[in-house]
C-alpha cells in the first residue's frame, strides 16, 4: 500500500466514522422524539409540544438538563466499575453499527487536497465504515458483550432493585442470543458467506430474505426485541417491580448514557433487519441502482443518495415497529420469557435450519440458478412453516384469542 | 507497525492474566479474565484468523465470561476479600511449582536452541506469507474453516459434538434431583 493510498483509506475511515456517529447521535434524538410522541399518538395523549415545533426540541432541552443535573453515586458502589458500566454499555452499542453497508459505493478518487495533499483510493469506495470478513459473526461477538454494562451497572450499584435487573439481564441476554444467532445461521445457508455486504449482492440476485427466509425473519425481529431489551422483554429494567432495574441508582448524564445506547441499539438492530431481510440499501424492483461505480457523475451520486434514502427509510420504519410494539404489548413474565427463548424459539431454529438445508440442497440439485424464481421457491417453503408456527404455537390464544373473544361478547 | 500491536495486546494480556489471579474480588478476577479475552482475540485477528477471534469474543467473552458473572453474582462472592489461599504450606507448594515450570521453559529453551531455534523446528507447520489472507479473500472468513471441518473431518466433529452432548446431559441428571 502507497502512502497516497493509506492516506486515502484513513480518510475515507475517518470521514464515515465522523458522519455515522454524528447521524447516529441526531437520530438518537429523534427517536426519542418520535418514541414520545409515537406513544402519545397510541394512547391518544399528546406528548411533549411545547420546547420547540411539534416538541422536536424536548430532548436537546432534557440532555441539557441531564448535564447540569447532581451526580449522585451510592455509598456503598464499587466505585471504578459503576462509572464504567454506563461506558461499556454505551461503546458496545456504537460499534455494532461499523459493519453496516448504508448505501451504495461510491466511485474511487484520485485527488489532490489542501493541506492534505495526494490522496488515491483504487476500486469502489464502500459505504460501510469497516468491510470485515467476519460479517455479521462481529454484530453477534458485540452485541454478546453489550450486556456486560447492564450487568455490572445492576452488580457495581449495590442495590437489590438493580441488583435483580442485572441478573435478569445477563440470563436473558444468553438465552436470545441462541435463537438470534441460529437464525442468522439460515442466512449463511443461503448467501454462502457472512460480510454484510455479500448478503445484500444475494438478495439483488435473488429476492430478499423476508421472502427466502421469512421463519428466520420472525425468529431474529423477537430475539432482537430481548437483546436491546425493549418491551415485551424488558425484563432488566420493569419499572412495575424494580423501581428502574439496573439504572435505579444512576443520575444525569450517566443515566443519559444509558439512554442513548438503549436507542442506539434500538437503530442498530433496525439497520440490521433491513440489511439482512429486507434488501439494506437496495431499492426493490430495479437495477439500476446495482451498476458498478465508475466514475464521478450526478448519476452515480444520486444512486448514492438514493439507495441511502431507502436504507434511511426501512431503518425508520423497523424502528418504528419497534415503538409500536413496546406500546401495543405487554410485558411478560420472567419465567414466560424464558419458556419462549428455551423451549419455543431455540427449537424452531433448529428444526427450521434442517428444512432450509434440505430445501437449498434440493434446489441445487434441481439446478436452479440464483434469480428471483430461486427466492420464490424458497417463499413457497416458508410459507406453510410460518402458518404452522404462527397457528400451531399461539392456538387460538392471541391472534384468534382477541377475535373469539369480542364475538362472544357481541 | 503489526509487531507494535502484537506487543502491546501480549502485554495487555499478560497483565490482565496476572491481575485476574491477583484480584481478592471475584467479579474483578472475572473482569480481568474477559480483558485477556479480548486481548487474545485481537492477537488472533492479526494472525488473520478473524473467525477464531470473532468466535473467541462471541463465545468466551460474550457467552461463558457472562454466565460466569451470572454465578458470582448470584452467590454474591463478587464483594469481600474471601481467599481460598491455604497457609504457608500452600504457598511453599505454589513457589516450589512456580520454579519448577520455569526450570521447565528454560530447559526447553535449551534443547530447541541445541536444535536449530524456533523458527527451524517450526518450519514445518507454517503457511507460507500472506496464505491465510489470500485463501479468507477467496474462500471467506467462514469458509476456510468450514470446508475441512465438514468435508475432511467430519466424524471426529462429530463425535465431538456427541461428547458435549453427553456432558450437558450429564449436569442435567445431577443438577436435578426430580426430572
Amino acid at each position: 500500500m502507497t502512502p497516497e493510498e493509506l492516506k486515502g483509506l484513513l480518510l475515507v475511515s475517518s470521514i464515515k466514522i465522523g458522519v455515522v456517529f454524528a447521524v447516529i447521535m441526531i437520530g438518537v434524538i429523534m427517536i426519542i422524539w418520535v418514541e414520545r410522541r409515537g406513544s402519545a399518538l397510541l394512547q391518544d395523549r399528546l406528548g411533549p409540544n411545547r420546547v420547540g415545533p411539534l416538541g422536536l426540541l424536548q430532548n436537546v432541552a432534557d440532555g441539557l438538563k441531564n448535564f447540569t443535573k447532581e451526580e449522585v453515586m451510592p455509598l456503598q458502589a464499587d466505585p471504578v466499575i459503576f462509572v464504567m458500566a454506563p461506558m461499556m454499555s454505551f461503546v458496545a452499542a456504537m460499534l455494532l453499527f461499523a459493519v453496516v453497508p448504508f448505501a451504495a459505493p461510491l466511485p474511487p478518487f484520485d485527488v489532490t487536497l489542501p493541506l492534505i495533499g495526494h490522496v488515491v483510493h483504487e476500486g469502489p469506495v464502500a459505504m460501510v465504515i469497516a468491510n470485515l470478513p467476519v460479517g455479521f459473526l462481529f454484530i453477534l461477538a458485540v452485541s454478546s458483550i453489550a450486556v456486560y454494562g447492564i450487568v455490572l451497572a445492576g452488580w457495581s450499584s449495590n442495590s437489590k432493585y438493580a441488583f435483580l435487573g442485572a441478573l435478569r439481564a445477563s440470563a436473558q441476554m444468553i438465552s436470545y442470543e441462541i435463537p438470534l444467532a441460529m437464525s442468522l445461521v439460515v442466512v449463511l445457508l443461503l448467501a454462502g458467506n457472512v460480510p454484510l455486504g455479500d448478503i445484500i449482492a444475494f438478495q439483488q440476485q435473488t429476492t430478499w430474505f423476508v421472502f427466502a427466509a421469512t421463519l428466520s425473519w420472525l425468529l431474529f425481529h423477537v430475539a432482537t426485541f430481548a437483546e436491546t431489551n425493549r418491551m415485551p422483554f424488558d425484563l432488566a429494567e420493569a419499572e412495575a417491580e424494580l423501581v428502574a432495574g439496573f439504572h435505579t441508582e444512576y443520575s444525569s448524564m450517566k443515566f443519559a448514557m444509558f439512554f442513548i445506547a438503549e436507542y442506539t441499539g434500538l437503530i442498530t438492530m433496525s439497520a440490521l433487519i433491513a440489511t439482512l431481510f429486507f434488501g439494506g440499501w437496495d431499492i426493490p424492483f430495479t437495477t439500476w441502482d446495482e451498476q458498478e461505480a465508475t466514475n464521478w457523475s450526478f448519476g452515480t451520486l444520486f444512486r448514492v443518495g438514493m439507495t441511502n434514502l431507502f436504507f434511511i427509510g426501512k431503518t425508520f420504519f423497523f424502528a418504528w415497529v419497534y415503538i409500536w410494539v413496546r406500546w401495543t404489548v405487554p410485558r411478560f413474565r420472567f419465567d414466560q420469557v424464558m419458556h419462549l427463548g428455551w423451549k419455543i424459539l431455540l427449537p424452531i431454529s433448529l428444526g427450521y435450519i434442517v428444512v432450509m438445508a434440505s430445501a437449498v440442497l434440493v434446489l441445487e440439485r434441481l439446478g436452479m440458478v440464483h434469480d428471483w424464481k430461486y427466492g420464490m421457491a424458497l417463499f413457497a417453503v416458508n410459507v406453510p412453516l410460518v402458518a404452522l408456527c404462527v397457528f400451531g404455537l399461539d392456538r387460538d390464544r392471541l391472534l384468534l384469542g382477541a377475535r373469539l373473544r369480542s364475538q362472544a361478547e357481541t | 507497525m503489526l509487531e507494535l500491536v502484537f506487543w502491546f495486546f501480549s502485554a495487555a494480556a499478560i497483565v490482565s492474566a496476572f491481575l485476574c489471579i491477583t484480584r481478592r474480588s471475584a467479579v474483578a478476577s472475572a473482569l480481568w479474565l474477559v480483558s485477556t479475552l479480548f486481548d487474545l482475540a485481537a492477537i488472533f485477528v492479526l494472525l488473520d484468523a478473524q473467525f477464531i477471534g470473532v468466535l473467541q469474543v462471541l463465545v468466551y467473552a460474550g457467552a461463558i465470561m457472562v454466565l460466569f458473572l451470572f454465578v458470582i453474582m448470584l452467590l454474591d462472592l463478587g464483594r469481600e476479600g474471601r481467599t481460598d489461599m491455604k497457609g504457608s504450606v500452600g504457598q511453599f507448594v505454589a513457589l516450589a511449582l512456580g520454579v519448577g515450570l520455569v526450570v521447565e521453559l528454560w530447559v526447553l529453551k535449551r534443547v530447541m536452541d541445541a536444535e536449530g531455534g524456533f523458527a527451524a523446528q517450526t518450519a514445518a507447520f507454517q503457511l507460507p506469507e500472506g496464505e491465510l489472507a489470500r485463501m479468507t479473500e477467496a474462500q471467506g472468513a467462514i469458509g476456510i474453516i468450514a470446508a475441512p471441518l465438514f468435508r475432511q473431518y467430519l466424524v471426529p466433529f462429530e463425535v465431538t459434538s456427541v461428547l458435549l452432548l453427553v456432558a450437558v446431559v450429564g449436569a442435567v441428571v445431577l443438577a436435578k434431583r426430580r426430572l
